[in-house]
């Protein structure tokens, strides 16, 4: 199949008239350039399908494994003795919310002030670029090390393990993203707001206050769940600041604690079927958690991203 | 509009509330403030500093008596006082290069499946969101269901390769349980949804226009994704698999339950073996001594300067893209309106062709 083709002249004498092969324009896999394509395509989609599946393996595991013992005798009891049968997790849910609790309220001070920092009082200067360089490195601190940190400073200080410890371990991992996501939200309320609330005589104090932080709440509230879910499933540096206790928390907050993620480590390694079946549902529990608190931190966003009218 | 509502409604404003200079106590008030957020976020900033310096306070002992000598040596009696981290260093650096690089190729497809219109666009939202949700996923369940259901899996596998293959160094011992493969595979699929997710990100953001155009020209689908959408994402996916490597050097939980916490090295893949952060996990709640201590601090502070340098690398590069990228974006809208015309468009295509020749 051929057809001849009149190039137009656009300058100088005109063109030798051209033929071209439409057979050239089928899709075909004849062509070394389309079957090039096409297997890439094929092996892209193949690679896409075998990253899949120890993924989709890792979220049916949790819900058939898990879900076996989820019960109320799980949510209530305490954990059982090597052999015993039975028991559950009661403490251990109880000793996760307290420390990131204790985490997260120390992290949302001092966060979304360093965020207004650096989203108001000093937008550009030397200091708030240093400061937002040291969060982002913070973002990239391994967890252990935020363990060693507190086990340096309180575990030493005071002499023994706590939920103190722990919560300021975590609050270390917090904190960059309160920081960078509170920065965000507030620098994203309009000028206009800013400079209506000057003209009416209000201080900066009562701009950020009154007008700022309210507007960017969902999205500050945004950054303090994502950073909240991060903390709950962090293991590493509970290891030697909270450690573990069998028991319940004795109402002073000076001693040694159980958490699901130590309680999920100890109990992988144990040789009874009882505490690895325990280990399964203490993980679905903990993720459910997390996972909570990630969606509504999105729900919260996505209402924040409607809200400032335009997506950016 | 619904921001302005949603501040105040509640309050009755009264003359003389508003429009006025603000007063004396309203000044000092304002003063104070600033200066405790001022503080506050020099304190965070500090934060680094001090984690470092704290570190290495602890760590002096060791430092003193080990010298460098502690990163060369193979040793870890904590009976005889004789400390060294080479095993673990070499461990860390192994299950890390190989874990990123399994991530980086499966990421990076992962990435392009998803931006190039293989599948639907609400199926494409919905792997987008699971992605999400498994990045989420604490890092001692990954490693719960590595024991359970990875070990079991490749153990048949890995054997096998240990039989027939046995005399390649990296097959030459058999996987009884835990052990540096299983820790890497685990690891790279923790890894891979970071990956994915900023790779997603930085090809999703590249222009339609330039794709467009390069399809108009006759270019075949992949010649696109090769020839012109790859490269011009390239520093995000590189700032991924950067970023990706410093979790994987510092990632602690799933590594200590995996990977056989044995002070050994070997080149078998099947070997048991230690790295800097599972060290800590298991060694630190049982630290006796003080220079027991204090080489565990040591350890830490390697650890900890090795991952800062990883991550300095990473914000850099991503910086790059970030500070290019937005420029870009707002060439294409035109900001403020005062360069648009053919002006604007010979600088857009103009840079688009540097960053496709580079």
């Amino acid at each position: 199949m051929t057809a001849h083709v009149q190039p137009t002249p656009i300058l100088g004498p005109a063109a030798e008239p051209q033929e071209i092969d439409l057979a050239e324009l089928d899709h075909s896999l004849r062509r070394p350039r389309t079957l090039f394509s096409y297997c890439l395509s094929v092996l892209c989609s193949i690679l896409a399908l075998v990253a899949a599946v120890p993924l989709v393996s890792v979220l049916l595991m949790l819900v058939v494994r898990g879900g076996k013992r989820l019960n109320l005798a799980l949510l209530t009891q305490l954990p059982p003795a090597a052999g015993m049968v039975g028991g559950g997790i009661g403490n251990a849910i109880v000793g996760t919310l307290l420390v990131i609790f204790v985490g997260g309220v120390l992290s949302i001070v001092i966060g979304v002030f360093a965020g207004v920092y650096l989203a108001e009082i000093n937008r550009e200067g030397a200091l708030g670029g240093l400061v937002r360089f040291c969060a982002r490195l913070l973002t990239g601190l391994p967890s252990i090390l935020a363990g060693v940190f507190a086990y340096t400073t309180v575990v030493l200080w005071t002499g023994r393990f706590s939920p103190l410890a722990g919560g300021i371990a975590l609050s270390l991992l917090m904190l960059p993203t309160i920081i960078l996501t509170t920065e965000e939200s507030v620098r994203s309320v309009g000028a206009e707001m800013r400079e209506a609330a000057i003209g009416m005589g209000a201080t900066q104090t009562q701009m950020i206050w009154q007008i700022l932080l309210p507007t960017a709440l969902p999205g500050i509230l945004t950054g303090i769940l994502l950073a909240l879910a991060r903390g709950a499933g962090e293991t590493a540096p509970l290891l030697f600041t909270l450690t573990f206790s069998d028991f319940w928390l004795k109402g002073h907050l000076m001693e040694p604690t159980a958490s699901l993620a130590v309680l999920i480590y100890n109990f992988s390694k144990s040789p009874f079927q009882n505490q690895k079946e325990i280990a399964w549902a203490a993980s679905l529990v903990l993720v459910l958690i997390v996972l909570a608190l990630t969606l509504g931190g999105q729900a919260l966003s996505l209402r924040a991203r409607r809200m400032m009218g335009a997506p950016r | 509009m619904t921001a302005i509502e949603s501040t105040s409604p509640r309050e009755v404003i009264q003359p003389g509330d508003v429009g006025r200079a603000p007063s004396a106590r309203e000044v000092t008030i304002d003063r104070w403030f600033r200066w405790a957020t001022r503080i506050l976020a020099g304190f965070s900033a500090l934060l680094v500093v001090l984690v470092v310096l704290l570190v290495a306070k602890q760590a002096w002992p060791a430092i003193e008596k080990f010298g460098p000598g502690f990163v060369t040596s193979t040793k870890w009696d904590a009976g005889k006082n004789q400390f060294g981290i080479l095993p673990e260093i070499f461990g860390t650096v192994v299950s890390s290069i190989t874990g990123v690089a399994l991530a980086a190729v499966f990421g990076v497809a992962v990435a392009v499946f998803l931006t190039e219109e293989f599948i639907p666009r609400w199926l494409e939202n919905v792997l987008k969101n699971v992605i999400t949700l498994l990045a989420a996923i604490p890092s001692v369940v990954y490693g719960l269901w590595g024991i359970f259901v990875v070990i079991p899996a490749i153990r048949p596998a890995c054997n096998w390769l240990h039989e027939r293959l046995g005399w390649i160094p990296a097959f030459s011992t058999p996987l009884v349980s835990v052990g540096m493969a299983p820790a890497a595979l685990v690891l790279a699929i923790m890894i891979l949804p970071t990956v994915a997710a900023i790779s997603r990100d930085a090809i999703a953001a590249v222009d339609p226009l330039v794709r467009q155009a390069a399809i108009g020209m006759g270019a075949t689908p992949w010649e696109t994704i090769l020839g012109v959408t790859l490269p011009m994402s390239k520093r995000g996916i590189y700032g991924s698999i950067v970023l990706g490597l410093g979790r994987a050097l510092g990632e602690t939980m799933a590594l200590a339950m995996l990977v056989g916490n044995v002070n050994i090295m070997s080149p078998s893949f099947f070997s048991p073996a230690d790295t800097l952060a599972a060290l800590l996990a298991n060694k630190f709640p049982e630290a006796a001594s003080h220079l027991d201590l204090g080489a565990l601090m040591y350890a830490a502070l390697v650890l900890l300067l090795l991952t800062l340098v990883v991550n300095i690398v990473g914000e850099l590069i991503m910086r790059k893209d970030i500070a290019g990228g937005s420029g870009m974006r707002k060439d294409i809208a035109g900001g403020s309106g005062r360069n648009r015309g053919p002006k604007r468009l010979g600088t857009l295509s103009r840079r688009h062709d540097e960053e496709v020749l580079e």
